[in-house]
């Protein structure tokens, strides 16, 4: 089990964390999720030793480590741009953590050899041992970090945006390759990104950060489903966020009455609903049915986005099926009624 | 008609560039050959093995051999420390490793008479201990290695920044220490720009006339360098024997550049590959 507790670290003026607690589950794949200076590089390197908190603890299996170097940590650490030896094989790159060890903790030449190649078989890289980084493919430069970030069988495995430099196709590949990796492995492992469909794909739990603190934690489910703040309603997914009014528990966007959801209940007055385009029900206008009109319709593959203007001039984003498209023989400028399946209200906000 | 105007002035300028050289750099040299072996080869090996300028010949390898390990030492840890780690003064230091470039090499040997002459900072102590700096080794030691301090840090320096941080840092994650992760990772990253400032150190080592000539005292057979030498040499009148230990001079800094074109042309794959990241 990893823990860290109370980290603040500024660079200068500037407050990187504040004040930052979280336990990461032996076992687990945590991704690190916010926007770029939310903190959650400097948390990782933080973890790994590469930078030391202004305050906190950092505490890895029951032990404290806050004051232990990087190099005594049993961390692997796989780079953002990999940071393989460029003039290093690739067999010796992910001998490194081996080789350089010393005395009676050295594996004889043999083992290393052969731990090597188990790992070169892991990764699937088996027939490049003898090339140099330069010869590989960005995915095959990622897969070599990681099997020399594995090769010291580390306690926890640090990834820093590890495919943030990988086209499109690559990364999706890579990623689902991970996550099985992980549960064949059974290792501990945080990984930071700033892709939500990533985080959510991959991790066992997500913590979203923002402006150095920690938004909310859980599983990719609840996150999705259950924001807790405004910030992670917008940083995950598409959503809609509508100006509302508060009164007697109710809230009022332009016609659609909402109950409000506690826990934040309790407000009067101003506040913001927000909604997720999918959980909005188009169906044919009727009576004691809120109206709206079709204002834009995008077809994107299997599913079909629509614009639709609620009166008061207030713009909704749907997302339906083709086949409800279809049904409802939608077309731009069709009159639809509306209602809502699912929405959050936050007062306020 | 496009094409023949661009090819037109592609002659036009590799013609200007091979007729600079030829001007410039070809001619002086084959002019330093002609007067050297103006008189046959017989007079020229005479002026070489004359006591003086085999002295003068000794006295600057012995300079160099000193100097460049010396710059090597100092040029590796000041770029270790400016491209790879945050301290206060860092820019204070970088601007100070410059500064044997911006001065003249005379102010520079006139600072060590400054602190070392007879009048000097430390002049009446190095008497009362009878060490001689000024007009003697130490001192064209000292001279030659402040002028030529830049050439490794300088080369050193970019090619670390750009090469950034990140293998050393997961060279330690990984469990290596400082010193083992300068050797297995710093090191052979930046060995050919090292041995590129090397060659450069080198050169200037052999060749540095101002600095050397303000502290050395032109003691012949004991203080005079190479360059001196053929100062000395020349002002005499004696043409032969000052072209001759000038060509043995050009044909030093000859070999040090074919040397280090040599190398580049060979390694340029390894080169082309340490430098992307």
């Amino acid at each position: 089990m990893i823990e860290v507790q109370n980290i603040t670290k500024h660079f200068g003026a500037f407050r990187a964390l504040d004040d930052v607690s979280l336990v990461v589950p032996k076992g687990k794949l945590v991704a690190l999720l916010g926007p770029s200076g939310s903190g959650k590089t400097t948390l990782l390197r933080i973890l790994a030793g590469l930078e030391a908190p202004d305050h906190g603890r950092v505490i890895l299996d029951g032990i404290e480590a806050t004051e232990q170097k990087a190099r005594d940590r049993g961390i692997g650490f796989v780079f953002q741009h990999y940071a393989l030896f460029r003039h290093m094989s690739v067999a010796d790159n992910i001998a490194f953590g081996l080789t350089v060890r010393k005395g009676k903790d050295r594996p004889p030449r043999a083992e290393i050899d052969r731990r090597v190649g188990a790992l070169l078989d892991l990764v699937q890289l088996s027939g490049l041992a003898g090339r140099y980084p330069t010869q590989l493919s960005g995915g095959q430069r990622q897969r070599v970090a990681l099997a020399r970030a594995l090769a010291v069988e580390p306690r926890l495995l640090l990834l820093d945006e590890p495919f943030g430099a990988l086209d499109a196709q690559v990364r999706k590949e890579l990623r689902r390759w991970l996550r099985r990796l992980h549960d064949e492995l059974g290792l501990t492992g945080v990984f930071v990104t700033h892709d939500q469909e990533e985080a959510l794909e991959v991790a066992d739990e997500v913590v979203v950060m923002n402006k150095g603190r920690i938004e909310q934690v859980g599983s990719p489910a609840a996150i999705y489903d259950q924001p807790a703040t405004p910030f992670v309603y917008r940083f995950l997914g598409n959503v809609n966020s509508l100006p509302c009014a508060i009164h007697d528990g109710r809230a009022e966007i332009a016609g659609l009455s909402l109950a409000i959801e506690a826990p934040n209940s309790g407000g009067e007055g101003d506040g913001i609903a927000f909604v997720r385009p999918h959980d909005v029900e188009v169906r044919p206008p009727s009576d004691g049915l809120p109206r709206a009109v079709v204002e834009q319709l995008a077809i994107l593959g299997p599913v079909v986005r629509a614009d639709l203007l609620l009166p008061g001039n207030i713009s909704i984003e749907v997302e339906l099926t083709r086949e409800q498209q279809n049904h409802l023989s939608l077309a731009k400028g069709s009159p639809v009624g509306l209602s809502l399946r699912r929405a959050r209200v936050f007062a306020g906000a | 008609m496009r094409r023949d105007e661009s090819s037109l002035i592609r002659w036009l300028l590799i013609a200007l560039a091979l007729g600079f050289l030829g001007l410039f750099l070809v001619l002086p040299l084959a002019a330093v050959l002609a007067q050297a072996l103006g008189k046959g080869t017989g007079a020229y090996f005479a002026a070489l093995t004359q006591p003086d300028a085999w002295a003068a010949i000794r006295l600057t390898l012995l300079v160099a051999a000193i100097a460049v390990p010396v710059n090597i030492g100092f040029g590796l840890v000041a770029s270790w420390a400016i491209a790879k780690f945050d301290f206060r003064g860092k820019s204070l230091l970088i601007s100070l490793i410059d500064l044997p470039f911006s001065v003249s090499p005379v102010i520079s040997g006139l600072v060590f008479v400054l602190l070392f002459g007879l009048q000097g900072w430390f002049g009446e102590t190095l008497r009362d201990h009878n060490i001689r700096v000024l007009f003697a080794v130490p001192g064209i030691v000292l001279a030659t290695m402040f002028v030529t301090f830049p050439f490794v840090a300088r080369e050193l320096i970019p090619l670390m920044e750009e090469q950034g941080r990140e293998e050393e840092e997961a060279a330690i994650v990984l469990g290596a220490g400082g010193f083992k992760t300068f050797l297995t990772v710093t090191l052979p990253n930046v060995k050919w720009g090292l041995l590129h400032g090397v060659l450069l150190c080198n050169a200037r080592a052999m060749g540095e006339f101002g600095a050397v000539s303000v502290v050395s005292g032109h003691i012949r057979g004991l203080t005079n360098t190479m360059p001196l030498h053929v100062e000395i040499l020349y002002n005499e009148y004696d043409f032969v024997g000052a072209f001759a230990v000038a060509s043995l001079l050009a044909l030093l800094a000859l070999l040090t550049l074919v040397a280090k074109s040599a190398l580049e042309w060979r390694l340029r794959d390894e080169i082309s590959a340490l430098r992307q990241s």
